[in-house]
């Protein structure tokens, strides 16, 4: 199996409190890594620093294969969804679902296809404003379903789900695996589905 | 990346954002309104002589216009901010100032062009002679794509402020104050009957650069926005 990822001693800090230092991993390919720790923690900072929202205080993050060295063809091989869903409240779920994809690059996308995946028909019509926070995270997961991408960075992605939403992602999750991507993910559920290859690595929050 | 899906992608966010206005339509509407009321009230505060009201007209609209750019300039990138949709543009592959050139166009159709269309209706409001029209209309067409360029900077720097609207309103006025100087001597000039095209031109020229420029400063900010 080659490596996706591999980040070397990396550091973080936030409003004069170290989140993490000297931090290093490296991802597989088909390998899931569980990103645990406390509130605070720095979690999402982590994740949001590999997909470089935040700036590195020390450290390397090298992605492979390496001639991906150029910020934007990597971009094109990591998905990252953080907390907030990028969902327009203004816009029904179809024209979300749509507009996303194409936005991603995508010219040829079955919108309703993919409402019916994350089990929105029926709702396509609505403005996102008004359905549930659970529903808007199903018109933001659709990404997953049509993403090239072979590393995934998930923060939180069960968040306002229910039970069966959680299984379809998860179900998501194996076949992802499978077709030989990897996946970061934080989540303070453990998952219920086990993967081959799992992780686990747990920041401790709070070393001032 | 592709030019194919960059192009994809560059008409799916204008395309969006016309969709997200046109179900708030109060925020087209408001500034424009705005500048009807400011523009009608000026007769009622300097008599309605038409001699001074003439004079000063165009001056007048283009000082309505640049407040009335401010007026609606913090939502330009407050909801993205909030939603998550700025943080997921500057993770897209295609290249940010791409998208950003796209904001920023459809800000001017939405605020810019029907600023143009209403010109003639405050022109006769301040009784702009009629030597001046279409100087004043051809000022407001090369000019307001500068006012939306430059309010798009404004707004991306301070989205992640929370109430920036008066730091906004400090930051960008004085960054108008050329294409002000231009936009009212240009009238002024085909007022007294002399050639109006070099002001013109120089604005249009100006635009031009401001819009070449713009967009790599409005993804530079949106980047440190959402850090």
């Amino acid at each position: 199996m080659s490596t996706l990822l591999d980040v070397k001693q990396l550091a973080s800090q936030r409003a004069g409190r170290t989140l993490f230092a000297d931090l290093s991993f490296s991802l597989q390919a088909g390998a899931v890594l569980h990103i645990e720790g406390e509130n605070g923690a720095g979690k999402s900072t982590l994740l949001r620093s590999l997909v470089g929202l935040v700036e590195l205080q020390a450290g390397t993050i090298q992605f492979f294969p390496s001639e991906h060295g150029l910020a934007q063809e990597w971009r094109q091989h990591t998905l990252f969804m953080g907390h907030k869903s990028a969902v327009k409240a203004e816009l029904t779920a179809l024209e979300n679902v749509a507009l996303q994809a194409q936005l991603s690059g995508l010219t040829q996308v079955d919108a309703w296809q993919l409402l019916e995946t994350v089990g929105l028909l029926g709702l396509e019509d609505l403005p996102a404003g008004q359905l549930s926070a659970g529903q808007q995270r199903r018109i933001a997961l659709t990404r997953l379903w049509y993403s090239q991408a072979p590393l995934w960075i998930l923060d939180e992605p069960f968040t306002a789900l229910d039970t069966r939403g959680i299984d379809l992602l998860q179900q998501r999750f194996a076949q992802h695996i499978e077709a030989g991507g990897a996946i970061i993910l934080t989540s303070h559920q453990a998952l219920t589905w086990q993967p081959e290859q799992l992780q686990r690595l747990r920041i401790q929050g709070g070393e001032l | 990346m592709s030019r194919a899906s960059s192009w994809t992608a560059l008409t799916a966010i204008m395309k969006r954002d016309l969709m997200v206005v046109m179900r708030r339509r109060s925020d087209i509407l408001n500034p424009l309104l705005f500048i009807l009321v400011v523009v009608s009230l000026f007769p009622l505060a300097v008599g309605p002589g038409p001699d001074i009201l003439g004079r000063i007209a165009a001056g007048v609209i283009w000082v309505a216009a640049l407040l009335s750019a401010l007026l609606g300039s913090e939502r330009l990138f407050r909801e993205d901010y909030l939603d998550g949709t700025l943080e997921q543009l500057t993770l897209q592959p295609q290249a940010l100032p791409l998208l950003s050139f796209g904001k920023i166009a459809v800000h001017w159709l939405l605020s810019g062009l029907p600023l143009v269309i209403l010109a003639p209706l405050c022109a006769l409001l301040l009784k702009l002679p009629l030597a001046g029209w279409g100087t004043l209309m051809a000022t407001l067409l090369v000019g307001t794509p500068i006012l939306s360029a430059i309010t798009a900077i404004g707004a991306a720097l301070t989205v992640s402020l929370g109430r920036g609207g008066a730091l906004l309103s400090l930051l960008l006025l004085p960054l108008f104050i050329p294409l002000l100087i231009f936009a009212s001597g240009a009238v002024e000039a085909a007022l007294v009957g002399t050639a109006a095209w070099p002001q013109v031109l120089l604005l249009a020229g100006l635009s031009l650069l401001t819009l070449l420029l713009a967009p790599f400063a409005v993804a530079a900010s949106i980047r440190v926005s959402v850090n």
